[in-house]
């Protein structure tokens, strides 16, 4: 009987061999905490007598959630992390970008890792043909620790995702029909695996947006297998393949099967107060915004700037829109300088927002107002979410959010291609 | 233990338990209690009180791995949380702080019944109704881990994980 990616990556990692619903204690590759939750895992590792990390060089904190910083507090927080890392000799990316996109830029993930993050979106990296799932701070301090932790090895779904998007259809819009189709709990405490001919044909980007969100369907993890294209990805951002990637068997076993034809998809729209709850954007009702924003884990890559700026190239955002654009990391930033994205969204009206997670999670950077209405590219749209529960967000492609923000309205962004 | 139920619905994200503007400048959960489902229902925390049980439906604590979810209902009193079924990182993160999360079927249980939970013997009591169910085991691991009251008593007892 065959395994599947997951059942590999957890058999050489826990030096046995296991499959689906057996419970390990695996080795981990790489952990993450960040500003949000990382302060906590500092202090419960303390409790936990820790006086040394079990491996510095594999043990990275990321300051991006408070960026930059609104306040006093949050930089006595953020200084307990400056302290803990010059203390442990572990790594720090301070002020340099989202988390997930760092990690992917500089830890020195590979194909077969596992990965483990305190943060729900660290499913990013499933994208690179890593295992990588969210912790909470006492398990990330349980790892900074013994440079370990126990798994339920996760039984997998396939996805199998047929044809091809057609032109305005992008990655995120493939996710959040998904998001539709398993609902918020469609896939707990498993793993979905996209595969297909849609799926090679993905661009990277996309393909991370993807992962990024398998946790809205519950999913520990969201992996892609390695291909020519992941290899393009890491030869373009400076960095060496050193180990082979994972494939899952012919005869592997899975718990279920999804089947996705990418030709009939349109652009498609998470609405308030659920990631689940989409519609297709030719059923949506005529709805003003009063915001843009453009960027995070899930959509501030430099493609989905490309995408934005092409579609809003010699035009203007409607004059009751406030555009904010995040790049996620400070080598997008660059490049998107660059190629003249930056310059081209900024003559278009848009504000460029240092990379961060600010407005995202509602701490800082744009916040909206009572009322307001907010077409994002990010990846969560509860009440609240971005620190104003009287507002309203709907998550949507880059393209989706630059064609609204021309209009003022929700907008297929086909119309403008 | 015995408690009064506060009830809630499906998805309950841990935005909702406390949201990140209310958790940026501390990580104190005892800062945080006044925040607690903020916005969802602002008046919420206000009537928990300590001994109090949450009851949900599915997909209790999905979205971020905020530990701060599980630590600010613990601050608040709250007993134990009952649910159709908990999204995997809240379980993990309640388990691992101790607080009891039992899957079970909420589905008659009102708000404002009163419980008997006995956690040993894994059966619920609901005095208002004169009703009796049970709630799912632990996997040995985390029954291992809940038992020791949490992770770091596990872990300052074990020196690593038995599994």
């Amino acid at each position: 009987m065959g395994k599947t990616i997951v059942e590999k990556i957890f058999s050489a990692h826990a030096n046995k061999d296991v499959r689906a619903n057996d419970i390990v204690v695996a080795e981990i590759d790489r952990m993450m905490a960040h500003d949000g939750n990382g302060p906590l895992a500092i202090d419960i590792f303390y409790q936990l007598g820790g006086e040394r990390l079990a491996v510095p060089e594999k043990t990275f904190f990321v300051l991006d959630h408070y960026i930059p910083c609104p306040n006093e507090d949050v930089a006595r927080i953020h200084a307990i992390i400056r302290n803990f890392v010059k203390k442990m000799s572990c790594v720090l990316f301070d002020a340099q970008g989202i988390c997930h996109q760092i990690m992917m830029e500089k830890a020195g993930i590979q194909p077969g890792h596992l990965v483990v993050g305190s943060d729900s979106h660290t499913t990013t990296y499933g994208a690179l043909n890593a295992f990588s799932t969210g912790v909470g701070s006492t398990d990330f301090a349980a790892a900074m620790l013994t440079g370990q932790l126990w798994f339920l090895v996760p039984e997998t779904i396939e996805v199998q995702i047929t044809g091809k998007l057609r032109p305005g259809v992008m990655g995120k819009d493939l996710v959040l029909h998904l998001a539709a189709v398993l609902k918020a709990d469609g896939a707990t405490y498993q793993v979905l695996e996209f595969k297909g001919e849609a799926v090679k044909a993905l661009s990277m980007d996309e393909r991370i947006t993807m992962a990024n969100m398998a946790v809205e369907m519950g999913a520990k993890a969201g992996i892609f297998e390695f291909d020519e294209k992941t290899a393009a990805w890491y030869a373009h951002n400076g960095l060496t393949v050193e180990k082979d990637g994972v494939t899952a068997d012919s005869d592997a076993v899975y718990a279920g099967k999804i089947e996705i034809d990418a030709s009939a998809l349109e652009p498609m729209i998470a609405k308030p107060h659920a990631v689940d709850n989409v519609s297709p954007i030719g059923k949506m009702p005529d709805t003003p915004i009063n915001q843009a924003s453009l960027g995070s884990c899930t959509n501030g890559r430099i493609s989905d700037l490309a995408t934005a700026a092409a579609i809003l190239k010699g035009k203007k955002i409607n004059k009751d829109v406030r555009m904010y654009v995040t790049p996620a990391s400070r080598a997008i930033y660059q490049e998107a300088m660059q190629k003249g994205y930056l310059n081209t969204l900024t003559e278009a009206g848009a504000v460029i927002i240092p990379p961060s997670c600010g407005w995202c999670i509602g701490v800082c950077n744009g916040i909206p107002g009572d009322d307001d209405k907010v077409i994002s590219t990010a990846n969560r749209n509860f009440k609240g979410r971005m620190g104003n529960r009287y507002a309203e967000i709907y998550l949507a492609s880059p393209a989706t959010v630059a064609a609204s923000a021309i209009y003022g309205r929700i907008t297929d962004p086909r119309n403008l291609l | 233990m015995r408690g009064q139920v506060h009830k809630l619905g499906d998805d309950i994200n841990t935005d909702y338990i406390i949201s990140g503007k209310n958790k940026r400048d501390t990580f104190d959960p005892r800062e945080m209690v006044k925040h607690l489902f903020e916005d969802i229902d602002p008046t919420l925390a206000m009537r928990i009180k300590c001994g109090d049980i949450l009851v949900a439906g599915n997909n209790f604590g999905c979205g971020s791995s905020r530990e701060a979810a599980p630590q600010v209902i613990k601050a608040a009193g709250v007993r134990a949380v009952l649910a159709k079924s908990f999204a995997r990182i809240f379980f993990r993160n309640g388990i691992n702080i101790g607080l009891p999360l039992l899957i079970c079927d909420t589905g008659g249980i009102e708000e404002g019944d009163v419980l008997e939970i006995d956690l040993e013997n894994g059966i619920i009591q609901n005095i208002t109704r004169n009703r009796q169910i049970t709630f799912r085991k632990l996997p040995a691991v985390m029954a291992d881990i809940f038992q020791e009251g949490g992770l770091v008593n596990y872990l300052r007892k074990n020196q690593g994980f038995v599994v």
